[in-house]
């Protein structure tokens, strides 16, 4: 056995690869195939599962409801509906936002001095490593009503002498959107660093060379060159920001409930998990809509393991 | 044309963006000194040190100064068990997912078999699906097998299997243990086969050469995958959230619990020691690298 073991190199090679592909089975697909059987039961009155086959769940989230205003047997209430919509656009604009800022931070860390270039990227980590709840808490103290952002500007209105009504910025869509950028912004800039710090100089040489402007430069090179960094960032954001729940939750508070509010809602104070498995699943696909159009045409850079 | 010329407009966004980055963390740390404990506004720093002393919200006198709420902080017991309970699931996790991440790192580039397609495909899978999906599915196995279980050998009381450390390890490593395959294996793709090939002329068998020539080479990428897979465990909230249960709080999840009902410096103070920790790693990074350089 030991003999034929060390003989066969494709014996070798599943043994190697064996507990790790087991471990991601148990704890990867087969979850996501008891969400999907759940996803189609019913809740059970102590908040239990009545497994069954039925599309009930997902009708709900479509808007399809039973429990109308009117007394009818069946109407369209949009509020699940409006969740997704309002998750999907969220983690678009943050994924814009996060790209416009990042970008010109890249390309400044990129064409910076090798020995300065480090010091730059560890500043970029320091943020990034520091816990995530930390960074939502940092900004809850920012926007709060006697917050910071309110202090200052109260102070400098007191110096002009104009009066000053605190700003109610905790708790809108806009602190949330504030937070997921800040949250992801880091997610951006090591991919877009990476694939920019690849770009060979003689290639900016040839294009002043043959005449272009830095500008027509940027255009014409740089931008198409790095567009894999830009890709990989966007999977590293747009997925995340719309499954997060923690930054809707301590930001957004009741105001700003995201499909992920939706779904540990429904694990943990609704009771009502086959609900909560549709959404899941909804959300996924959404997702994985969206991840398989945008690599399609831009191609799924290996920037993603350099972040 | 100098290679390292920047526009104006790209070093002032730089700068716009860094100070994006660093005002909040400022605010987190300058607030873990605030003399006043409803935590609302800065109410300067506690400087006189003393037997504890307070008027009204502000503290005025504390035995540790301005160090106040560190102390304070030390002597609360449910975050020592937090911060226990996080760094054991760190500590293992890491370790576990770097020995089978970078095994299956090797077979995965080394070697043909039948499963291999799969094997590469799941590791994708944690970084193409949110969070959130992956934590309710590992949720659902447990408490249905745990269901099934405790059923079947009529496990009651404390014999029960229920949700803790164990449960959020478990999961923690299937999470990490794609990021260090796929750091180890583009390590691997970097380096040349011959050298293996050279000491297996020479008579060295399989697992010499395994010990002194494949593992000091892609010991860098080992190392990284496993530093990875560390602050992905640390940092870890959804997760957790969903697979931890009586007695296995980890330091994100008291923290959060902490914020939807009550703001105290002590939770700055908090911030301020794993800011401070993070920035001596980050450091202590840079050093390594640049002697490696």
């Amino acid at each position: 056995m030991l003999q034929r073991l060390r003989e066969n190199k494709a014996w070798q090679g599943t043994l190697l690869a064996l507990p790790t592909t087991l471990w991601l089975f148990f704890l990867l697909v087969i979850p996501l195939f008891l969400t999907l059987v759940v996803s189609f039961g019913s809740r059970s009155p102590d908040g239990g599962v009545i497994y069954g086959f039925s599309f009930h769940n997902y009708l709900r989230l479509m808007g399809y409801s039973t429990n109308c205003p009117g007394g009818q047997a069946s109407c369209f209430d949009p509020l699940y509906a409006q969740i997704l919509w309002r998750s999907l656009t969220l983690a678009f604009w943050t994924t814009v936002i996060v790209i416009l800022l990042a970008y010109p931070l890249a390309y400044f860390i990129a064409r910076s001095h090798p020995r300065r270039r480090n010091t730059f990227l560890m500043l970029v980590l320091v943020p990034l490593w520091t816990n995530f709840v930390i960074r939502v808490y940092a900004w809850m103290m920012l926007l709060r009503e006697q917050g910071v952002i309110n202090g200052v500007l109260g102070w400098v209105a007191a110096r002009l002498g104009l009066s000053f009504e605190p700003l109610q910025m905790l708790y809108t869509p806009g602190a949330v959107l504030v937070g997921m950028v800040y949250e992801f912004l880091p997610f951006m800039i090591l991919p877009i660093f990476t694939s920019l710090e690849k770009i060979e100089l003689p290639l900016y040489e040839a294009a002043a060379d043959l005449g272009a402007n830095p500008f027509r430069t940027f255009l014409r090179v740089t931008l198409p060159l790095s567009m894999p960094g830009v890709v990989a960032g966007t999977i590293l954001v747009f997925i995340p920001v719309m499954g997060t729940f923690i930054v809707s939750d301590l930001l957004g508070g009741k105001q700003v409930i995201l499909v992920g509010n939706l779904i540990q809602n429904q694990f943990l104070s609704a009771r009502d998990p086959t609900f909560g498995s549709a959404a899941s699943l909804i959300l996924m696909i959404m997702t994985l809509i969206v991840t398989y159009f945008y690599t399609r045409k831009f191609g799924f850079g290996e920037e993603i393991i350099a972040a | 044309m100098n290679p390292y010329r920047r526009h104006p407009f790209i070093r002032v966004a730089t700068v716009l963006v860094y100070i994006f980055l660093y005002a909040p963390i400022v605010v987190l740390v300058l607030y873990s000194f605030n003399a006043s404990r409803t935590n609302v506004l800065f109410e300067g720093f506690i400087s006189s040190f003393g037997p504890l002393k307070t008027s009204g919200s502000l503290v005025t006198q504390s035995p540790c100064g301005p160090f106040h709420w560190f102390c304070e902080l030390s002597q609360n017991r449910e975050v020592g068990v937090a911060a226990r309970n996080t760094l054991t699931i760190a500590f293992i996790s890491t370790f576990v997912s770097t020995v089978i991440g970078t095994m299956a790192a090797l077979a995965l580039q080394r070697y043909d078999f039948r499963m291999k397609p799969f094997s590469q495909i799941s590791l994708y899978i944690p970084i193409v699906i949110p969070e959130i999906v992956m934590g309710i599915g590992i949720l659902t196995l447990f408490s249905q097998l745990f269901g099934l279980l405790n059923n079947a050998f009529g496990l009651t009381g404390d014999a029960r299997l229920s949700l803790g450390l164990g449960t959020v390890i478990v999961s923690h490593i299937a999470f990490s243990v794609p990021f260090v395959t796929l750091v180890v294996q583009a390590r691997l793709q970097g380096f040349d086969k011959s050298f293996e090939e050279a000491a297996m002329d020479l008579g060295a068998n399989e697992l010499t050469t395994f010990w002194r020539v494949t593992f000091p080479m892609i010991l860098p990428g080992v190392l990284s995958g496993a530093l990875l897979a560390f602050t992905l465990s640390l940092d870890d909230f959804v997760i957790t959230f969903f697979t931890t249960g009586p007695g296995a709080t980890t330091l994100p999840i008291y923290v959060y619990g902490l914020l939807r009902r009550i703001i105290t410096p002590q939770v700055n103070a908090l911030s301020t020691i794993w800011i401070a920790i993070v920035l001596t790693a980050v450091i202590l990074l840079q050093r390594l690298q640049n002697r490696e350089a």
